[in-house]
């Protein structure tokens, strides 16, 4: 079980959160013209990478803050976490 | 029965408490603190179990978690205990346990004929010998293989037991106390470091109990209890014994089962029999030590032949003797040690050394001792069926190849000692990349990927010194990282006797003509031969090997075989151990009840159950609930001997007529707060949401960003800021996390908050014709009239001095509203709705007759937006905005949501008016086409239509819109039905909607 940091609560057990997903996926602004490819790609294509990841979880049994985390898919080590607002390097 | 087997003045069992307990139905004694296998030794039985392929007799072969031999079946308090290891269980009064695998007993085994019929059962037999004819092996094979194979039985009731969970936070594990165990224990815990240190045994202090050693001025037992009660007294040290840490998982966390009452003859109060302890470590010590490996050689799993290092426990710890003539057959020191108890106990013990001319300090005390020792010698084969014998022993050549001098002597045990295996399991499960050692023979941790550290003979250091000084180094280094104390305590002094080099020699040839079984896996009847046979049809990689002959499967895990069977693989290939590798060590590192896995979280309790402020009432006057989500709701309430069908149908028609209510509690509800809210929802809602005016409330529809309904509700305008939205009760939840996705990650610059308000409101849904009178007289000083209360108004109101919010908004298509006071009101609000709708002849009704007012109403719920569809889907296309964007919208411009025959919502009545459609029948144009059968669509709700008294259904059907009025089938193969139907508008019941506005 992960061990993960919440930057408003502290580290704490995966059982608390909830994955959220890819956090580098940006929706696209409203009343904004997109072509189907563009919208498509927002809405079901993920890369799936092996290694360095930024992830959102959410912590719905704390703060029910969302926060992204910088994550290893292959060996689960977290180099970083993020709130929600916070500019990711 | 006289314990001829135990010695008198020897051994850490209780002598003060003598202990009954029965082995297959037999009566027999030990004393407390004595194991199943202790006590049964002492009492001069070694055979306890029949093998699993072979039915060969089996006995004991080592004193612990590695044990492959002695799984029982064991009886406690009326429960039933399959595969417990007779070498760990400790016995107690009224004990009961009986052998497994063999019929009608152990000593007269039937299955013993498959030993003869051992050409049948080579490696993977169950692959290619009972392949033909096919259609046998349903019916003959694979029971009888399934009645054959196995050991314990697992009961089949309901464990009445209980199992906890612990979490625990510490930052030094260490797993093991034996002395690298305590030493480290001890410097980290003197360093202030939290500390806990596990003990798989009863007893701490592991192989200091039975070694000749010093350590200060103290014998090895004598140090050890000294730390361990030092350690106790400590208050940052939490010391377990019976606790096995069987599990290394990701980013230290580790998992331990407590046996809290396994030796006890029952649970007592207030204590679990288990505990799983869930642990999140620092940093971690591995000092789980090292198991003893087996020579190799034929009949070499006959009772009688075990661990040497076992029987020095057995002597030293229960003062038991497993032989009067024991045979100690070593390629190493540690068989000398077990022959120095032997001889000082009074038992003369022959040793065959296979080594040629050893010489260190031990050997020269045996000699000193006159024990007789056989240098370049080894067993050839055990003989004797169901105890060893004698044994044929040999001189071996040099090169190990040939033997000679063969001759057959007398003993009646065998003691066999092939060095020693560290037990890397949990470094292993951290992720740490294991490395081969020459010098021992075995693979011990390299690199750490996670925080820990492997420590004394579990990382290959076989001498107490290196052990010592390993340990209290690390655990003042792990220590010192965490608590920044520098408290370094002395290291002590450690008297130990040197041993030499053991011999790489594991494997005794076949002396000419004979074709002993020489068995590698004891528990799996694995033999050389089998191995052979693998790798001669082709099988390389060891993972392969492993799963074609089950090499190191089942209970042991291969604690005792696993490197044997490297070895031999790496010979017949040619190959050095480390290119052949090892296999994957997984949790748990020894087995696990499911019982302690899954804790107190068993039936009901695996989830919370949430209960509405009403429930008390709902429960007095006969309510049958209903689990809807994690809420229990009134299904219907029960009058006389009534059916749900009937109940159900009695409160939906009074509904229609006079007046019902309904406990609403479980909604979802969500505030909605800040000056950005209605900017907010019209993003969130696919209708507009900026002019709603204060006071009023208005139904929604939300998407997920590909378009399909994600759930439904109204949302009322409380004050400018401040909106109150309701959801259904199974998607509350998820419409929160939503909500706080968008605002926290995609909107930030929205100024609104959320917050769930579901468990602060008891809500009562008041449905009917006669619902404004009863609330003209719930609510005299407000006005509740259609001018200044109209379908989808709102008010603040006073119910005899409760404030309560009214919500004229409906579910059930008639006129009605939803009253909601705090939920500590919630009961009060209730009674006098109930009390007062009396004469308005006011019934409660449940989620049946709920369903079945909006069903013929045509309303959509979770059975309609089931994740598939999307607002045209459930005719709720005349919400959707074309004038502004929101979650979802440029989704529902894709090629198939906008096919002009897409799928719509219909009505469904059967032509007979009097069968019932079932749920999730399909919709056919032909009943009798040719399979597959095109379907039009599903059927996804149905009910007895109190309106038109019959059946009705909705429908999801393709181009529902144009289906109207056309003749179909409804086919269910499920309850095999087949009803001719008429698709109708899904508005059966007053389609223009003029009772809710009444």
């Amino acid at each position: 079980m992960l061990y993960i940091f919440c930057p408003h609560c502290g580290s704490r057990s995966q059982n608390e959160f909830a994955y959220g997903g890819d956090a580098t996926v940006k929706r696209p602004e409203l009343n904004k013209e997109i072509s189907d490819q563009e919208w498509n790609n927002f809405v079901y294509l993920r890369k799936s990478p092996r290694g360095k990841h930024l992830e959102l979880w959410h912590h719905i049994s704390g703060c029910r803050q969302w926060i992204k985390v910088e994550r290893d898919t292959s060996t689960h080590e977290i180099f970083k976490t993020y709130k929600a607002d916070e500019l990711t390097e | 029965m006289s314990q001829d087997f135990r010695l008198d003045n020897i051994g850490m069992v209780n002598r003060n408490k003598k202990i009954s307990f029965t082995f297959n139905g037999k009566k027999y004694f030990g004393y407390e603190g004595d194991t199943i296998a202790s006590a049964l030794i002492a009492n001069g039985v070694h055979l306890v179990g029949r093998s699993f392929k072979y039915h060969r007799p089996r006995g004991f072969f080592g004193v612990g978690v590695d044990e492959p031999y002695a799984i029982l079946q064991l009886e406690r308090n009326n429960e039933r205990d399959p595969n417990i290891r007779a070498t760990e269980q400790e016995i107690f009064e009224g004990l009961e346990v009986k052998s497994v695998n063999c019929w009608p007993s152990v000593n007269f085994d039937i299955g013993a004929i498959n030993n003869f019929l051992k050409m049948f059962f080579p490696a993977g037999f169950y692959y290619k010998t009972f392949m033909w004819p096919p259609s046998f092996w349903y019916k003959i094979y694979e029971p009888f293989i399934r009645m054959a194979a196995g050991f314990g039985e697992a009961s089949i009731k309901h464990d009445k037991e209980r199992y906890e969970h612990k979490y625990e936070y510490c930052d030094l594990l260490i797993t093991g106390s034996g002395p690298s165990g305590l030493a480290s224990a001890y410097a980290a815990a003197k360093n202030g470091a939290r500390v806990i240190l596990a003990e798989d045994k009863p007893r701490y202090g592991g192989s200091l109990l039975t070694s000749d050693v010093n350590i200060g001025n103290q014998t090895g037992a004598e140090w050890s209890e000294k730390i361990i009660t030092e350690l106790k007294s400590m208050s940052n040290v939490i010391v377990k014994n019976r606790s096995q840490v069987f599990g290394y998982y990701d980013h230290n966390m580790l998992v331990m089962s407590e046996r809290i009452s396994d030796h006890l003859p029952k649970t007592q109060k207030y204590l679990p029999k288990q505990r799983l302890w869930y642990i999140r470590a620092k940093e971690v010590l591995i000092s789980s030590g090292s198991i003893e490996r087996p020579l190799v050689f034929g009949n070499n799993d006959t009772p009688g032949v075990m661990l040497s290092s076992a029987a020095k426990e057995y002597i030293k710890v229960y003062g038991v003797l497993v032989g009067k003539k024991p045979l100690i057959f070593t390629n190493n020191d540690s068989g000398y040690e077990t022959a120095i108890e032997f001889k000082k106990n009074g038992v003369n013990p022959l040793i065959l050394d296979t080594r040629k001319e050893p010489s260190s300090d031990i050997i020269t005390e045996a000699k000193n001792l006159g024990i007789e020792i056989k240098y370049s010698y080894v067993v050839v084969a055990a003989k004797g069926y169901k105890k060893v014998k004698s044994a044929d022993i040999a001189k071996i050549s040099d090169n190990k190849k040939d033997l000679s001098n063969i001759e057959n002597i007398e003993c009646d045990c065998i003691c066999v000692s092939g060095f020693w295996t560290p037990s890397i399991h949990l470094a292993s499960q951290s992720g740490n990349k294991s490395e081969f050692n020459e010098k021992i023979d075995a693979f011990i941790p390299k690199k750490s990927k996670q925080k820990e550290n492997t420590i004394g003979s579990a990382n290959g250091k076989f001498t107490l010194e290196e052990t010592i000084n390993e340990a209290f180094n690390k655990g003042y280094e792990v220590s010192n990282k965490i608590t920044e104390n520098n408290n370094k305590v002395s290291v002590p002094t450690v008297v130990e006797k040197k041993s030499t080099e053991h011999d790489k020699f594991w494997c005794v040839p076949l002396p000419k003509g004979k074709s002993y079984k020489r068995f590698l896996d004891f528990q799996n009847d694995v033999a050389v031969t089998d191995i052979e046979l693998a790798l001669r049809e082709g099988f390389r990689s060891i993972e392969h090997v492993k799963r074609y002959t089950t090499l190191g499967m089942a209970t042991d895990q291969g604690k005792t075989s696993n490197l044997n069977g490297l070895q031999l693989v790496s010979d017949i290939e040619n190959k050095v151990v480390p290119q052949v590798g090892h296999t994957t060590f997984r949790p748990p590192y020894t087995p696990v009840s499911i019982g302690a896995i899954v804790g107190r979280e068993v039936g009901k309790h695996s989830k919370p159950t949430r209960k509405s402020p009403m429930h008390e009432w709902h429960e007095k006057n006969n309510a049958v609930f209903v689990d809807a989500g994690v809420w229990l709701r009134p299904r219907y309430y029960k009058q006389g001997n009534e059916t749900l069908f009937e109940a159900s149908k009695r409160e939906a028609k009074n509904v229609r007529k006079n007046v019902g209510v309904c406990d609403v509690t479980t909604l979802g509800k969500i505030d909605v707060k800040g000056p950005d809210a209605a900017e907010f929802l019209n993003r969130v809602y696919t209708n507009a949401w900026l002019k709603l005016p204060v006071g009023k409330a208005r139904y929604g529809v939300m998407l997920r960003e590909d378009g399909i309904v994600m759930d439904d509700g109204t949302t009322t305008r409380i004050s400018d800021n401040h909106y109150h939205m309701t959801t259904t009760t199974a998607q509350a939840a998820n419409v929160l996390s939503h909500l706080e996705y968008y605002l926290q990650l995609v909107w930030p610059e929205l100024n609104v908050n959320v917050v769930s308000t579901t468990e602060q409101w008891a809500g009562a849904a008041i449905a009917g014709p006669n619902s404004r009178a009863l609330l003209m007289k719930l609510f005299p000083n407000t006005d509740v009239s259609n001018e200044a209360l109209p379908f989808m108004g709102y008010k603040e109101a006073d119910l005899f001095g409760i404030p309560a919010k009214i919500y004229r908004i409906s579910f059930s298509g008639e006129l009605a509203y939803e009253v909601n006071v705090e939920s500590d009101y919630g009961n009060f609000m209730w009674e006098k709705i109930i009390e007062v709708g009396k004469e308005f002849q006011i019934q409660a009704y449940g989620t049946e007759a709920l369903s079945t007012l909006r069903i013929e109403m045509g309303h959509v719920a979770g059975s309609e937006l089931d994740g598939r569809t999307i607002p045209h889907d459930a005719s709720l296309e005349g919400l959707v905005s074309k004038k502004k964007d929101f979650i979802g919208k440029r989704s529902l411009s894709r090629s198939a949501f906008i096919k002009p025959d897409r799928e719509k919502i219909v009505g469904v009545v059967p032509l007979d008016k009097t069968t019932s459609i079932p749920e999730g029948s399909y919709i056919v144009k032909d009943p009798k086409a040719k399979l597959p059968n095109p379907k039009l669509g599903h059927v996804s709700a149905s009910c007895w239509s109190v309106e038109y008294d019959n059946p009705f259904s909705l429908a999801i059907i393709k181009d529902g819109k144009n289906m109207i009025g056309q003749k179909l089938f409804a086919m269910s193969p499920l309850k095999n039905k087949t009803i001719p139907v008429e698709i109708v508008s899904s508005h059966y019941v007053d389609p223009e909607g003029k009772r809710v506005r009444a």
